[in-house]
């Protein structure tokens, strides 16, 4: 009947999507995926509302122009980097099965190298936030000011989640190989490069309207 | 029928102890009973609350017995002190909408229901489910803390507009440290929802059981998932303008603060924000919001509905395009809170056409409701009389939004009692109808045991006629011209109308009162109840085809196989009228 | 729990709804609650739109209800067995309704309503009105008029001093505009001649409200806002503050004055003395 048709059909799609240790081949596995686009969604909206907040602020007359620490710009080529070095990494990825994967040994330089980038990048935004407190400008000096620190401390924010993410990512493959979920190594990436995208349109709202 | 996906064993497992048992639960269940007990503790405070602003308005010098204890300064001698009204507004708003309507409807009953009736072991993330519950509870502790230290909670309403909600301390009592709570709490709500949606989302999109597509959801399922997905884009606006609210309150930025301000005869060291951003980002926030409160229980009552009559909806597939567009629409309208804020009276007509629009799904649900009703075999118990009660009060709360969504009439109209009653009507009665619908319907399957009938009828009856006491009036108050947020009335065109505010006072007591009687049932019922069978109302969705309370995997670690929608109601089934979702029998008409 | 008491309640509820729909109708077929009296010359459009509404929203209320009771009567406590109908035509019939009737007819209301609405927003203030600023604060309106000169001083917010009476921070040491300016706690208005009323908030957020006038503006910080009116009747209304303001929105309170053009010159005289 046509019902039982379809449920088996769709049953045989998911012993074989398991069979080959792809992403979708459990529910969480599936859910976890729909779970990361749903939150990057959610924090694009988030940033969204900051930028509108942006333009209705640029309206007014105390307006001015920040020049960015020129140091922001390593920090968006480390943060770029740090995706290549991801995407490397991921390639390295040996399935042992059951949806899990292992590292390979030149998969764990790659990243390592992806970790430092990452912390990297942080580290170079807080230079950044020193080096406009050293020419006296704070988050309340100007309306411009006041965007880019609240845009690049919640950016980093969520970088540092991702961070924390990745760590467990990274002592799960090293210290006990085998044992990752390849979809959690997946929604990782995704995550990690959707920072980076994020961070380059930051950028690009903060150079042209800041 | 074989097991077929390489499904994980279990999504956690079995909880041992107490603290991982009832606190720290990762299992749905006991997630949204912790939700609905906090929604309940939050009600009772908002609703005591509501008595003292309504004993005050028509006694200003009445002597409340206790009040003093709860604020020495705000009612010094236990006499309201106007600013004190302020305060109890402002807690009696933000708790009733946030901790009251998008927790009870959605997160208590959503996250109960919604993996079982689509056949799932549990949400999709079990871990963030508990996280989201407890900030939630920190989020309710931070508010409260509002009561408790000394300038009192804040007094700019639950919408604390700017600059009045920004300057700090200059703007009047409870303006420094109370509006940071509320800041803090809010903010904290907001991570809370987001979590919870992300959720709802990811368990509706890829947990369901096999068989079970999309569109043989159950209408509250679908409810809840249209919820958590404007859930998702409204919480994340008002996270960021909370944040930058607290910026310019705390760390001097001038976000929503112009220039030259002077309040409490200081100079603002402030300039160039904008007041309406504020009311932009909170209101594309909050109109949402008003249907991420009442689409849960429109989901709900359908759900209840369609059991009572013994018959489906005149078409389930209309109901769910219905919904989704009122969610849709539901982005396009905030401005029609903002007619006279200032903005570009062009955006006025704007976003005049959608918010008129929206009548057109929310009456396709009412004559489908109605329609329905035709020629049905309607069983009457509590949660049916209150499903019947929505549709009435529905229709009364939308019927003056009509007069609203123009801006021409809300030149008259706004910030009076008019406005007051309509969204009292649709939120604070027809959305709770839906949560006491609901209650007394899945009672007997949270705890085995039926709730008391007799209570349950006498509890409708006071709360449906109370509540049109209590609100139907506003609309006159509001015709006349009765302005909004006022402590007392002291205009001499106000003196023939404190008659008919005494009236509502006094039918607020009685209906506030009433309740009591509800929760008296839910406690007494919870532990003397009489037993309840598994499947006591005869329905067909998942919920009923396992135990009463059920185990903590839900379906004791079987995988459900679905074969039919939930609308298989006066058919011949082999236990009756209907035919349960996962009984492989075949309907003649099919489905 | 025997099905004809079951039933019984049904019949109640229907009984009862019928009752609370007429009951809460009556009040408005009586005119109980009647809008204030309309000084205003645009008024009379926003109160016909009012009306328009009111008819189609009661009509829709008390139908909506009446049917609601009518199939709880019906279809409610029946013989178990009963057989089950589907209304005729089915949730097509019911979807075309909603669109074709209820949908013209709030796009209608829409469409006809934006005329009120543009007569008090898209025309401008025209060039002989007298202008006249308005100053919201917690808790006071002020106002103030030009004075013979025709031109208004500027506001100084540092120079604002309550104690003195220097509500709009004026400096008329140094600013000649400034010297004339008549400030006022009443807007005291001539009779049948368009008003340009510019709104200044010192504070928070506040609203100018006048029922009779049928004009309702917030007043916000930082922008520069104005309505403009003509009222038609001598009197005294009220002016009520109506968005949220502190502790003394409930109490912030002023008068409109409409007085004869000829009273009005009188008084504007002697204020400038």
């Amino acid at each position: 009947m046509a019902s039982t048709t379809a449920v088996t059909a769709q049953a045989e799609k998911l012993r074989q999507a398991a069979r080959r240790g792809g992403v979708a081949a459990t529910g969480a596995d599936r859910a976890s995926r729909s779970g990361i686009w749903v939150a990057m969604f959610a924090i694009t909206m988030s940033f969204m509302a900051f930028t509108s907040a942006l333009f209705v602020r640029e309206g007014s007359l105390d307006w001015g122009h920040l020049v960015l620490p020129s140091i922001v710009y390593w920090n968006t080529l480390a943060l770029l980097a740090s995706s290549g070095t991801f995407e490397l990494a991921r390639r390295r990825l040996e399935l042992v099965g059951g949806g899990r994967v292992q590292s390979g040994e030149p998969g764990i330089i790659w990243l390592v190298a992806t970790l430092a980038l990452g912390i990297a990048f942080c580290v170079g935004q807080y230079s950044a936030w020193q080096n406009l407190r050293a020419q006296g400008i704070y988050l309340a000096t100007n309306p411009n000011s006041s965007f880019f620190y609240v845009l690049t401390f919640i950016h980093v924010l969520h970088v540092v989640g991702g961070i924390s993410a990745f760590l467990y990512l990274l002592s799960r493959l090293a210290l006990r190989p085998g044992v990752l979920r390849r979809s959690f190594f997946e929604n990782t990436a995704i995550y990690w490069h959707f920072m980076g995208v994020l961070w380059l349109y930051l950028l690009l709202l903060c150079r042209t309207r800041l | 029928m074989a097991e077929t996906s390489a499904e994980p064993a279990h999504v956690h497992a079995p909880p041992e102890g107490f603290i991982r048992k009832h606190v720290f639960s990762l299992d749905h269940k006991v997630i949204g009973k912790q939700y609905y007990a906090l929604a309940l503790l939050a009600v009772f405070t908002g609703m005591i609350l509501s008595w003292l602003m309504r004993i005050h308005l028509v006694w200003p010098n009445a002597k409340i017995p206790g009040l003093e204890l709860l604020s020495k300064v705000g009612a010094p001698g236990g006499v309201m002190t106007p600013e004190y009204y302020l305060s109890l507004l402002t807690m009696h708003g933000t708790l009733m909408v946030f901790f009251v309507l998008t927790n009870a409807p959605f997160a208590a009953f959503g996250n109960y229901f919604l993996p079982i009736q689509i056949g799932a072991e549990d949400m999709a993330f079990p871990r963030f489910n508990m996280m989201s519950f407890w900030t939630t509870f920190a989020a309710w502790v931070v508010l409260m803390l509002a009561f408790v230290i000394p300038d009192g909670p804040p007094i700019a309403g639950w919408t604390e507009y700017t600059p009045l909600s920004a300057i700090g301390k200059d703007a009047g009592p409870g303006m420094e440290w109370g509006a940071s709570c509320w800041g803090i709490s809010i903010a904290l709500f907001c991570v809370a929802s987001l979590l919870s949606s992300l959720n709802f989302i990811a368990t509706t999109l890829d947990l369901r059981a096999k068989g079970m597509t999309l569109m043989r959801m159950p209408l509250c399922t679908w409810a809840w998932f249209i919820t958590s997905c404007i859930a998702l884009l409204a919480f994340a606006v008002l996270l960021p303008a909370c944040i930058l609210l607290m910026l310019d309150r705390h760390a001097g930025t001038s976000f929503f603060i112009p220039a030259g301000i002077v309040a409490s005869d200081r100079l603002q060291p402030h300039s160039g924000g904008s007041p309406l951003l504020w009311q932009h980002l909170f209101w594309f926030f909050g109109h949402p919001e008003v249907y991420i409160a009442i689409l849960p229980s429109m989901g709900i009552v359908s759900h209840i509905l369609i059991n009572s009559m013994r018959k489906p909806l005149l078409s389930a597939k209309v109901v769910i395009y219905s919904m989704m567009s009122i969610g849709f629409l539901s982005y396009m309208v905030w401005g029609h809170h903002m007619f006279l804020s200032g903005m570009n009276p062009m955006s006025a007509l704007a976003f005049s056409f959608p918010t008129l629009t929206i009548t057109i799904p929310a009456t396709i649900l009412t004559l489908i409701w109605l329609g329905s009703l035709y020629g049905a075999n309607l069983q009457i118990n509590s949660a049916s009389l209150f499903a019947i009660g929505f549709i009435s009060m529905f229709v009364s709360g939308g019927v003056s939004g009509f007069f609203l969504a123009q801006p021409s009439i809300d030149i008259y109209l706004h910030a009076t009692y008019f406005v007051v009653g309509h969204f009292h009507m649709v939120m604070g009665v027809a959305s709770l109808f839906g949560v006491f619908a609901g209650t007394y319907f899945w009672f007997p399957k949270m705890t085995g045991r039926y709730m008391s009938e007799g209570l349950g009828k006498l509890h409708f009856w006071i709360t449906f006629i109370g509540a049109y006491c209590i609100f139907m009036p506003f609309h006159y108050l509001g015709l006349i011209g009765n302005v909004r947020r006022y402590q007392s009335f002291v205009d001499d065109f106000m003196a023939p109308y404190i008659p008919l505010h005494k009236f509502i006072t006094i039918a607020a007591l009685i209906t506030g009162g009433a309740q009591f009687i509800f929760l008296f049932n839910l406690i007494y019922s919870r532990f003397w109840g009489k037993p309840a069978p598994q499947n006591p109302w005869n329905a067909t969705s998942l919920e009923w085809s396992i135990p009463s309370p059920p185990p903590w995997n839900n379906f004791g670690g079987r995988h459900p196989v679905v074969y039919h929608d939930p609308h298989q109601y006066g058919v011949k089934g082999g236990a009756g009228d209907f035919v349960m979702q996962d009984s492989p029998e075949v309907i003649a008409s099919g489905d | 729990m025997g099905g004809h008491r079951r039933g019984a309640m049904g019949k109640i509820l229907a009984v009862v709804i019928v009752i609370i729909g007429l009951a809460s109708a009556y009040p408005i077929l009586k005119n109980q609650y009647p809008l204030p009296e309309d000084i205003s010359t645009h008024g009379h459009l926003i109160d016909d739109q009012l009306n328009d509404t009111m008819m189609e929203a009661g009509i829709s209320f008390v139908g909506a209800q009446l049917l609601l009771a009518y199939f709880l009567w019906t279809f409610s406590g029946r013989k178990p067995g009963s057989p089950l109908k589907d209304f005729p035509g089915g949730a097509k019939v019911l979807v075309i309704f909603a669109f074709v009737i209820v949908g013209t007819e709030v796009i209608a209301l829409g469409a006809f309503g934006q005329k009120a609405w543009a007569s008090v927003y898209f025309t401008s203030a025209r060039a002989d009105s007298l202008q006249i600023q308005a100053q919201a604060e917690q808790f006071a309106f002020y106002f103030r008029y030009a004075g013979p000169d025709g031109k208004f001083g500027m506001i100084h917010p540092e120079k604002i001093d309550e104690g003195n009476q220097n509500y709009f921070g004026l400096d008329p040491e140094n600013d000649v505009a400034a010297r004339d300016d008549i400030v006022s706690g009443e807007l005291v208005v001539p009779m049948s001649k368009e008003i340009h009323l510019m709104l200044h908030g010192k504070d928070v957020g506040h609203s100018f409200y006048v029922r009779e006038l049928r004009i309702q503006q917030d007043f916000v910080p930082g922008l520069d806002l104005s309505v403009h009116f003509t009222a038609t009747k001598v009197g005294k209304y009220e002016i009520v503050c109506t968005q949220l303001c502190g502790l003394g929105h409930y109490n912030m309170k002023a008068y409109l004055n409409v007085m004869s053009q000829v009273d009005f010159d009188a008084w504007l005289k002697q204020q400038s003395q």
